[in-house]
């Protein structure tokens, strides 16, 4: 059984391995279902020149804003991006690279690469400047690029709860690319809300299968609300 | 007189149809939700993994995990489905998202769309923009007629990075409804007391005007 336990109990092993120029994809959506405590690791080890595959790159103080204060990405591959200062300052002057990639072809490429596809043909984006330099072919009359799959040397997720063999299940939309993202880690590093029992996940419920899943910590999280919107009064 | 925000979202929330899946952007198009039309039903998709969405909740039920594509905390209708972004998109890309509506800074007479970015200034991404374009299978732009320099966004030809090419079936701005069809902008109702003659000067692509343009109805 021990084989099957995913379960580490610090951050130093969560995140152990990872190294100066990998390439880490992030789950999240803005703020939402983001690893906070796995990215605080990071800023924390201090890793340098990361590429970071991840749909935004959080805010000036939270989320992956709090590594760009060190400089440590090199790179974003993501579909939305400059909600922070700092981002915008690295960017316009040239130290922050930035491949702004469609959302919907940025989840399909990382589904395909923890599916073992390395390429796929999609509408989006052909005819704009997302298609520069890249095959385009025509089936059944509609005129299509290809896109190739994304893989990274570690994913890092957040899930609601896992069992100790790293079976998941994700909350709400917290859920977002974190599903996507547990597929196509070398090293795929999950923080839950809860550890549960073996067993006490059904088998059909279960999201991500913990084939996909090598390390899962658990955390308490702060949550942070990016746009607090209430419903009218009354 | 032009329509304001709420007026654009009343005239687009009329082209809502019973069983719609709908996807609407930011902005104006996120107002269409407020004039669903009381006899029709219709489901509202956010792309970062809601189908189903409904109105922002009260402060007891704020949830940082429920979340629309704006952001913005929300919450399920019953029937509502929570999925992952490859999910999200397989429906948009895949055609069966019914009915798109966003926002534009141009459209020209062939359909193609330029709604993300301006060059030089800051480029903060398509978000899900281009799959949306690419793949639903009726897309309405909302924006107003002419720019705050008076300058038209209904052109001959894009002048800014495309979002998208051939897609766009259907325009509501301040001032008109036009349909894009056979490489021209085709006008079929002018803002209540605007004249076609004010249209006409404010569209620089070819705008095919039939003898007789009714005025929308607005609630």
């Amino acid at each position: 059984m021990s084989g099957f336990n995913k379960i580490v109990s610090s951050y130093d092993e969560a995140m152990a391995g990872l190294t100066d120029n990998m390439t880490v994809i992030a789950g999240g959506f803005g703020l939402c279902g983001i690893p906070e405590g796995l990215i605080a690791q990071i800023k924390k080890m201090q890793t340098k020149q990361l590429t970071f595959v991840s749909n935004n790159c959080g805010v000036d103080d939270f989320g992956l804003g709090i590594l760009l204060q060190g400089k440590q990405i090199k790179k974003m591959i993501s579909s939305y991006v400059g909600e922070n200062a700092e981002f915008e300052r690295q960017y316009l002057s040239g130290e922050l690279e930035v491949e702004l990639t469609p959302q919907g072809t940025l989840a399909e490429k990382i589904r395909a690469g923890g599916a073992g596809i390395p390429a796929f043909y999609t509408a989006t984006g052909y005819g704009t400047p997302v298609a520069e330099g890249k095959e385009v072919k025509e089936f059944n009359g509609r005129k299509y690029i290809l896109e190739e799959a994304i893989t990274g040397d570690f994913a890092i997720v957040r899930a609601w709860k896992s069992d100790r063999m790293g079976n998941l299940v994700y909350r709400d939309t917290a859920m977002n690319f974190n599903p996507e993202a547990a597929t196509a880690g070398k090293i795929t590093v999950v923080e839950v809300e809860e550890i549960v029992e073996n067993g006490e996940l059904k088998p059909t419920e279960i999201h991500t299968p913990g084939i996909y899943v090598n390390r899962v910590i658990q955390a308490t999280f702060e949550k942070r609300i990016e746009r607090l919107t209430l419903a009218k009064e009354g | 007189m032009s329509l304001n925000r709420e007026q654009i979202a009343m005239r687009v929330a009329q082209e809502l149809k019973d069983g719609d899946y709908v996807n609407l952007g930011i902005g104006i198009p996120t107002l269409v939700a407020s004039f669903v039309p009381k006899d029709i039903e219709v489901m509202l998709q956010s792309e970062n993994g809601l189908l189903g969405m409904g109105p922002y909740p009260t402060k007891e039920n704020v949830d940082a995990d429920m979340i629309n594509a704006g952001k913005e905390t929300v919450t399920a209708i019953t029937g509502a489905s929570i999925f992952s972004s490859s999910q999200s998109f397989a429906m948009i890309r895949g055609g069966h998202v019914d009915f798109t509506v966003l926002g534009a800074f141009e459209v020209d007479q062939n359909g193609n769309i330029a709604s993300y970015m301006i060059p030089r200034k800051l480029v903060k991404g398509m978000g899900g923009a281009m799959d949306l374009v690419a793949g639903a299978k009726n897309i309405i732009v909302t924006m107003t007629h002419a720019n705050k320099h008076g300058h038209s966004k209904l052109l001959s030809k894009c002048t800014l990075p495309l979002t998208g090419v051939d897609c766009i079936n259907k325009v509501v701005t301040d001032l008109a409804v036009i349909e894009i069809k056979d490489g021209a902008f085709h006008l079929l109702e002018r803002a209540p007391g605007v004249s076609v003659e004010e249209i006409i000067e404010k569209t620089d692509g070819k705008l095919i005007v039939p003898d007789d343009v009714p005025e929308m109805k607005i609630d």
